[in-house]
């Protein structure tokens, strides 16, 4: 049976992993590639890495890391940050990542998600949201949550899967860094909407809240950065868990 | 100890380079049909899509080199179904090793596809796969299965049993990825490796 995926997000400044809360606020946390291979041993089914330095240098940076990744870690890892160009997806795939992930580049160039699945498969593409609820609907924001869009939830991300995105990673920034829970409600909407994967993030305090992205969001993944990160949650103890509360993980 | 992985117009490969590291084996990456020919060992992986890939094959003639190997090959995802008769995938023949077709998951309006993630593995046959790897998980990224037949010597449930991994002769190869399927993928690549 197809196992619900446990998901670690490290955030990257020049090399080094970060974590925002609420999208500001940095605390450091380690070291991304030897973070990423404790991860993989204690159960993690996929890493994100994500290039939160904009500057050419920072990405050059990256791509080391990447490739230092690949050689080191023994899952899946999609990387994302700064790919506005199907160059920028050919030289993270060529370092080893195994998919990438667009945000505010597919907002402002949605052409980028079909040239992607032309050119490498739309298994390589998540489509990344960054969406609040205000007014009622999930408005989609660009640059890291800094600027509002016209742009909602859903019909983005239908739009997106027909484009040729692989999976859906919906991050909500009203539940980003608060850890009551992931969105569940939008997220069980946006997985009846689509027919690819869909990923939570955003929201995760407790084990309870990665059983109910399951149960009630019909996530088929979840993401989390900080409980990871500081050992509040230990990727083993939670996967036990959701074994226990039949949820199928692989253990 | 000499192995070589094919390099084609298909994504992936260093992955696959990458995992042989871990496992302490040298490969080389090669396009070169002297090499290929002559290694211990030859690994033709991938990701990517069936139609194109077949055709840079032919117009490159590996096509028949690859059909041509004695020595142990093993096909991962892309390069496995290449290895099977025809795939729906761009409506294409394929080298024919394994006389079985790829056809494409049908949404039944319960499972995503693709079908993607981790999944268990059930044994068929022992070789490469043995009963240690029973009901582990493996990765998978996929849209098109090579249906149960009678090479398969593993099965996954997706929608319905397909063949994890197939083996003929001196031919073996695996739907699922086995250099990013953690321990047991490793396990699988080493196993492969160990051939006589």
């Amino acid at each position: 049976m197809l196992a619900k995926r446990i998901i670690p997000c490290l955030d990257i400044k020049d090399g080094k992993t970060v974590k925002g809360v609420n999208f500001v606020n940095f605390r450091d946390a380690g070291d991304p590639v030897e973070l990423g291979r404790q991860y993989s041993l204690q159960g993690a089914d996929e890493l994100v890495y994500l290039d939160i330095t904009a500057s050419h240098e920072g990405r050059k940076t990256f791509t080391d890391l990447v490739r230092k990744v690949a050689a080191e870690v023994n899952i899946p890892f999609t990387v994302g940050g700064g790919i506005n160009a199907l160059q920028d997806v050919d030289r993270l795939l060529n370092a080893g990542a195994d998919k990438v992930s667009l945000n505010s580049s597919a907002l402002r160039n949605p052409g980028l998600i079909n040239e992607i699945a032309a050119n490498f498969g739309a298994q390589v593409c998540v489509v990344a949201i960054d969406a609040n609820f205000e007014d009622n609907d999930w408005r989609c924001y660009l640059n890291g949550g800094r600027i509002p869009t016209e742009r909602y939830l859903f019909e983005w991300a239908k739009e997106a899967q027909e484009r040729g995105a692989g999976e859906i990673l919906f991050t909500s920034m009203t539940h980003d860094g608060v850890k009551t829970g992931y969105a569940n409600e939008a997220l069980n909407e946006l997985n009846k909407l689509l027919s690819i994967p869909v990923i939570a993030s955003g929201g995760a305090g407790t084990k309870e809240h990665f059983r109910d992205a399951f149960l009630k969001g019909n996530a088929d993944a979840a993401l989390a950065a900080s409980v990871f990160h500081f050992g509040e949650i230990p990727i083993s103890e939670l996967k036990e868990y959701l074994a226990k509360e039949n949820i199928p993980v692989r253990l | 100890m000499k192995v070589a992985i094919i390099k084609y117009n298909a994504g992936n490969i260093y992955s696959v380079d990458c995992a042989l590291k871990r496992i302490g084996v040298d490969a080389v990456i090669t396009d070169d049909k002297e090499i290929i020919a002559g290694a211990d060992k030859v690994i033709f992986p991938g990701v990517g899509e069936a139609k194109s890939t077949m055709e840079y094959l032919k117009h490159h003639k590996m096509d028949q080199l690859i059909k041509d190997l004695k020595q142990p090959v093993l096909g991962i995802c892309i390069g496995m179904q290449l290895m099977c008769a025809s795939s729906e995938e761009g409506n294409v023949e394929c080298l024919g090793i394994f006389d079985a077709p790829v056809k494409a998951f049908l949404p039944d309006g319960k499972h995503k596809i693709p079908h993607m993630g981790w999944n268990d593995l059930h044994v068929r046959k022992e070789n490469i796969i043995t009963k240690e790897h029973e009901g582990k998980f493996v990765y998978y990224v996929h849209s098109f299965y090579v249906p149960v037949n009678e090479f398969t010597i593993a099965q996954t449930d997706y929608i319905q049993p397909f063949s994890a991994a197939l083996n003929k002769d001196n031919f073996y190869a695996t739907q699922f990825h086995a250099e990013k399927s953690g321990s047991t993928g490793e396990s699988i690549l080493k196993n492969f490796i160990d051939l006589k």
